[in-house]
């Protein structure tokens, strides 16, 4: 039976650009894919936009392409990612440059329809809900805040873009799983509703999305086992026409490839297991089978699948106030009670100067900062060496978080002893709030573009 | 008589973020701590765990092929990671408390 390889380059904007050059070496694949979009990422970029219309992609896929260009023409190997962001056609440009700067013929698709900023209102009135899930807002609520909205598109155009001869495909919101799927369906040509194979293809992108998340990096319990994580090998996946894969990495390189690795990405946010939902397929997670082959080999087979969603989910992302933040660190002895005593008296100034936070967060970076009350108190202050404290507040006010930010270097000549490493406040951020929504497919797919360039 | 263990003596795990959801598997280590956990973690259990940092329900769904337990805890994550508050915006280290979590076996 025909297979094929496809390799993971990327698990998120800001993911290491090294692991992906082991993938193109060694790893005999003729895909390789990217996924660049977390929740967070569109927020960020849209701001990217704002300041230069030339931006608002995932700015790493200039270097990645300028480092694996050479190599996949080399070796044939065809490049597959929602680097676009925001903006997929400023994306497509700056991957045209760098391929102009290296003198490299390409072909590059870029996919966009994904985009419904501009048709929010459009939506609304066609009787799409866009609602605060935590509350009662409304969509008129935040309407003069909202920074951008974007539907997740399936697999489908990507195979599309593929089936025209693109060298190098860039969409804009394609889910995480479909930069993996696309390249499945363009070889295998599995028919748009036989759910059990596509199904094993989301769940294929679906391990390998998150890069060394399924090859021994994050965890739990037996990290201290893995080997070589400083040169972790990014997933490699041998697919057969058939939707079963055996998921590896590239020979020679370090971390690990284990029932265990699988498991934990198998099922990482995914929510309901029996009902996975993507744009292209609804997975039943509890039919995988996980099966170890071989050393560093783990074999997936036996996702059912069912019929693809009659809506697509889209993210709207709007401003929401500042978070405004102070660090200062105090040593033993008691180095926690100085901690606390220095948070009372920064509220307490708040206070004094009339600032109203809508939320108030206390951390002790030693002691609970990650669990908060989950973390159990120290039994014995004396064994602290040292706690660092950092107040975090949101507030409509950017005002507000430079006069939070001001209290802090004071305790250094004025509070309890020994306060030091205060330095470097961070400058407020700008908060956002996410609200998800469902839009029917028929009112999104039509709006579809694939822009075929030849360089 | 029973005794307390942890699970993270039987199991692993691992979390993450959705929106302001925190989204939890926990994965036992054999054929015995399957049948202990799917007994013994309870959604109300974890709820019950979870209250002073989240301030929705827990749903959880049991995954035999994997000996696996899935959980999603609402209101977790300080009105989602964009817009938390919290050092642990996206959720990683729910796994790591619920593996602290205690349940009593017998001897």
């Amino acid at each position: 039976m025909r297979t094929v390889r496809i390799g993971a380059g990327q698990g998120f904007y800001g993911d290491s650009l090294l692991p992906v050059l082991d993938v193109a070496r060694y790893g005999d694949v003729q895909y390789i894919a990217f996924d660049t979009l977390a929740e967070l990422t569109l927020a960020i970029l849209e701001k990217d936009r704002r300041r230069d219309p030339d931006y608002g992609f995932p700015k790493d896929v200039v270097p990645m392409m300028r480092n694996l260009l050479p190599i996949c023409r080399e070796k044939g190997i065809r490049l597959v990612t929602n680097a676009g962001g925001i903006n997929p056609r400023a994306a497509a440009r700056a991957v045209a440059q760098v391929a102009r700067e290296l003198e490299i013929r390409l072909r590059i698709a870029c996919i966009t329809g994904h985009d419904i900023l501009h048709r929010l209102d459009e939506l609304a009135a066609l009787g799409v809900e866009f609602r605060d899930p935590d509350g009662g807002r409304t969509l008129a609520d935040i309407r003069d805040r909202v920074l951008f909205a974007a539907v997740y598109l399936g697999a489908r155009a990507i195979a599309d873009a593929l089936d025209q001869g693109a060298d190098v495909v860039i969409s804009g919101r394609t889910t995480d799983a479909a930069q993996f799927l696309g390249p499945l369906l363009h070889e295998f040509r599995w028919a748009p509703d036989d759910w059990d194979r596509l199904a094993q293809g989301v769940v294929l992108g679906h391990l390998m999305e998150c890069s060394g998340q399924v090859t021994g990096g994050n965890l739990q319990v037996g990290w201290e086992d893995v080997p070589n994580l400083e040169r972790i090998g990014f997933p490699v996946a041998e697919v057969r026409e058939d939707g079963t894969f055996v998921l590896t990495k590239p020979e020679g390189t370090g971390g690990a490839v284990t029932l265990r690795t699988v498991k934990e990405q198998l099922l990482y946010e995914i929510h309901d297991p029996t009902a996975y939902v993507t744009p292209d397929v609804v997975c039943d997670l509890t039919t995988t089978r996980l099966e170890q082959v071989g050393p560093d080999r783990v074999q997936v087979s036996g996702t059912r699948g069912k019929p693809a969603p009659e809506t697509l989910k889209a993210l709207v992302g709007f401003a929401d106030g500042w978070m405004g933040e102070g660090y200062i660190s105090f040593s033993w002895p008691k180095a926690y009670s100085k901690a606390k005593r220095a948070a009372e008296i920064v509220l307490r100034r708040l206070e004094m100067q009339g600032v109203k936070p809508e939320e108030v967060r206390v951390e002790y970076i030693g002691i609970n900062s990650l669990w908060g009350p989950l973390a159990p108190e120290p039994e014995d202050e004396d064994k602290i060496n040292e706690v660092r404290l950092r107040i975090a507040i949101r507030t409509q006010n950017k005002r507000d978080c430079e006069v939070l930010a001001r209290e802090f270097p004071p305790l250094l000549l004025s509070g309890p002893p020994t306060a030091s490493a205060v330095a470097r406040t961070p400058t407020p951020r700008e908060l956002l709030g996410l609200w998800p929504a469902q839009v029917p497919r028929h009112l999104v797919e039509p709006h579809i573009q694939i822009t075929l360039e030849e360089v | 008589m029973g005794r307390k263990i942890r699970l993270v003596e039987i199991c692993h795990a691992r979390s993450g973020d959705k929106g302001n959801i925190a989204d939890l598997s926990l994965f036992a280590n054999d054929e015995a701590a399957w049948e202990l956990i799917r007994r013994e973690v309870t959604a109300e259990r974890v709820a019950e765990y979870f209250r002073p940092v989240a301030s929705g329900p827990v749903q959880r769904w049991e995954v035999p092929n994997l000996h696996a337990l899935k959980f999603v805890v609402h209101g977790a994550l300080g009105g989602g990671a964009p817009r938390s508050l919290r050092s642990d915006n996206l959720g990683k280290t729910f796994a790591a408390a619920l593996l602290r979590m205690e349940i009593e076996v017998e001897e």
